[in-house]
């Protein structure tokens, strides 16, 4: 299924300054492995060394923090929008 | 690695001394550095990034020889010498009330209030927003901007507005009608957006990560605005005339605040200003929106989000940038985070009107409230000096106590009819 990803500014060196980009996958986990296969390097940013979100990232699927829903085993239906942001911000 | 120049938008000519003694923005994760610029997360591990100073020697003397402002501090924030000479707000120095009903009441020794209420929009979000505007200024940028809860976006409005900045407010949909009214009054440019706080926080985040130019207060130049709190911390010490206090009970919400004013408490030791002596600091929620204090009860070292529902809004965010670094802080000082039901925040708001004559927002009840249970539950010792933080003005929030509180009777003019009352 393809989903659109939107990436922060942070990490758009790895996508060559897209803001938006394509990627395939049933679950977030799937997204997040088609897009470290167009753009090499980009899921270990997102992730920690244990495979866990990052502490300071925030990832949405459609409107909603994947860690109210099912964090990467969240399902990405074909068209949703998947959002990457740093968490840093607030107050 | 090359890096997008809208990331560190590397100001253009920042000129010397643009934040005073402040050399870098380091990684409070990995402790990364990277060159003073508009950057809040680190490029390494999106870790937030805080300021790295190189403190010349500073004196009791000239700070006390400043203006009764937080610009008295100004060689141990992010802003250059000649800061009190761009308008601003000029927001600071409020009072340190020795609050002694309120002890009594609640079975303490020595008990002060720190009234942030005081400040020029009636919020300790003026200390905040006078750094990140002049953070703003030096590095060129050219929209002043926040999501807010309110107290935040009257802030911004207001100095946005003296300073001759197009400022743009975005604040949830559903805010209590004088913050949208205290914040629209100093600008056209207010967007009210169909969600919570966190969802006009993650808004402000795209917006900024996509608009050049936008001075996004608490989102892109937090780093500097953040060091903003750490005045409250300067000024307590510096009202109870150069000591730190004992214990502390503080608001949190991202909790930025309570980190910032044990970082101001630090640095007034490593300076030499005060002497180094241990203090505890409490950290105070809403039931409604405890994120923090859940993650402190359950001994963890992370902070789940939740989805607030509270009366005190200004306190209501779900997934608190800053939690994790509330709970190493109140770990290490001996201290706790603690929650309270809304009930109990209007109980504190009344209590410390009724005792002090001080009329706080929502967070003033969280924080008396909170102070309360602590005493109660021994955790905080009633023998020991304690300043609790009043940070906003309860005009704002009259609808959380509206019901409560009105005439003890209604009465004909008649000396007859009074006397009836019984108030003779």
């Amino acid at each position: 299924m393809s989903v659109s990803v939107r990436i922060p500014t942070i990490l758009r060196t790895y996508t060559g300054g897209e803001s938006e980009v394509s990627a395939e996958g049933g679950t977030l986990a799937e997204v997040l492995d088609s897009l470290d296969g167009s753009y090499p390097g980009i899921k270990a940013r997102i992730l920690d060394d244990q495979g866990a979100i990052r502490r300071f990232v925030n990832v949405y699927v459609g409107n909603d923090d994947v860690r109210f829903l099912q964090a990467l085993e969240t399902s990405t239906p074909e068209g949703t929008q998947v959002s990457v942001i740093p968490a840093v911000a607030g107050g | 690695m090359s890096t997008p120049s809208s990331v560190l938008s590397a100001p253009t000519a920042v000129r010397e001394g643009a934040f005073g003694h402040a050399v870098h923005l380091v990684c409070r994760e990995c402790r990364a550095t990277q060159p003073l610029g508009p950057s809040y997360a680190c490029q390494e591990c999106f870790g937030p990034l805080e300021i790295g100073y190189e403190f010349p020697e500073v004196t009791r003397a000239q700070i006390e020889a400043g203006p009764k402002n937080i610009w008295r501090y100004q060689a141990l924030l992010p802003v250059p010498a000649d800061i009190t000479g761009s308008p601003n707000m000029e927001p600071g120095f409020t009072r340190l009330l020795k609050a002694d009903n309120l002890a009594r009441e609640l079975g303490i020794r020595k008990l002060w209030v720190k009234d942030d209420s005081g400040n020029p929009t009636h919020s300790f979000k003026d200390r905040v927003v006078a750094i990140a505007l002049s953070a703003a200024r030096e590095l060129g940028m050219t929209v002043f901007a926040c999501p807010s809860t309110g107290n935040l976006a009257n802030a911004v409005a207001a100095a946005g507005a003296r300073a001759g900045m197009k400022t743009v407010v975005f604040i949830p949909h559903d805010l209590e009608t004088p913050k949208v009214v205290t914040s629209a009054v100093y600008t056209d440019s207010l967007v009210a957006v169909k969600g919570n706080y966190d969802d006009v926080n993650r808004l402000a985040s795209e917006i900024a990560g996509e608009e050049e130019g936008w001075a996004f207060v608490n989102v892109n130049v937090r780093p500097y605005y953040a060091e903003g709190s750490k005045t409250l911390g300067y000024e307590v010490a510096e009202q109870l005339g150069w000591r730190l206090p004992r214990q502390v009970v503080i608001p949190v919400a991202s909790g930025s605040q309570l980190t910032k004013v044990d970082k101001g408490f630090s640095e007034l030791v490593q300076l030499g200003l005060v002497d180094d002596a241990p203090y505890t600091i409490f950290g105070a929620q809403a039931e409604g929106c405890s994120p923090v204090s859940q993650a402190f009860k359950a001994g963890h070292d992370v902070v789940r989000p939740v989805k607030p529902d509270t009366i005190a809004k200004s306190l209501a965010i779900g997934n608190p940038a800053d939690g994790p670094y509330v709970l190493d802080v109140a770990r290490r000082t001996g201290g706790a985070v603690e929650d309270v039901t809304d009930e109990e925040v209007r109980e504190g708001i009344r209590l410390l009107a009724r005792t002090e004559g001080v009329f706080a927002e929502t967070a003033g009840g969280v924080t008396v409230a909170v102070l309360k249970k602590l005493v109660e539950t021994g955790r905080l010792d009633p023998d020991e000096e304690t300043v609790v933080f009043n940070t906003g003005d309860g005009l704002k929030t009259l609808d959380a106590i509206a019901d409560r509180v009105g005439p003890a009777a209604t009465i004909e003019p008649s000396y007859a009819a009074f006397m009836r009352t019984g108030l003779a």
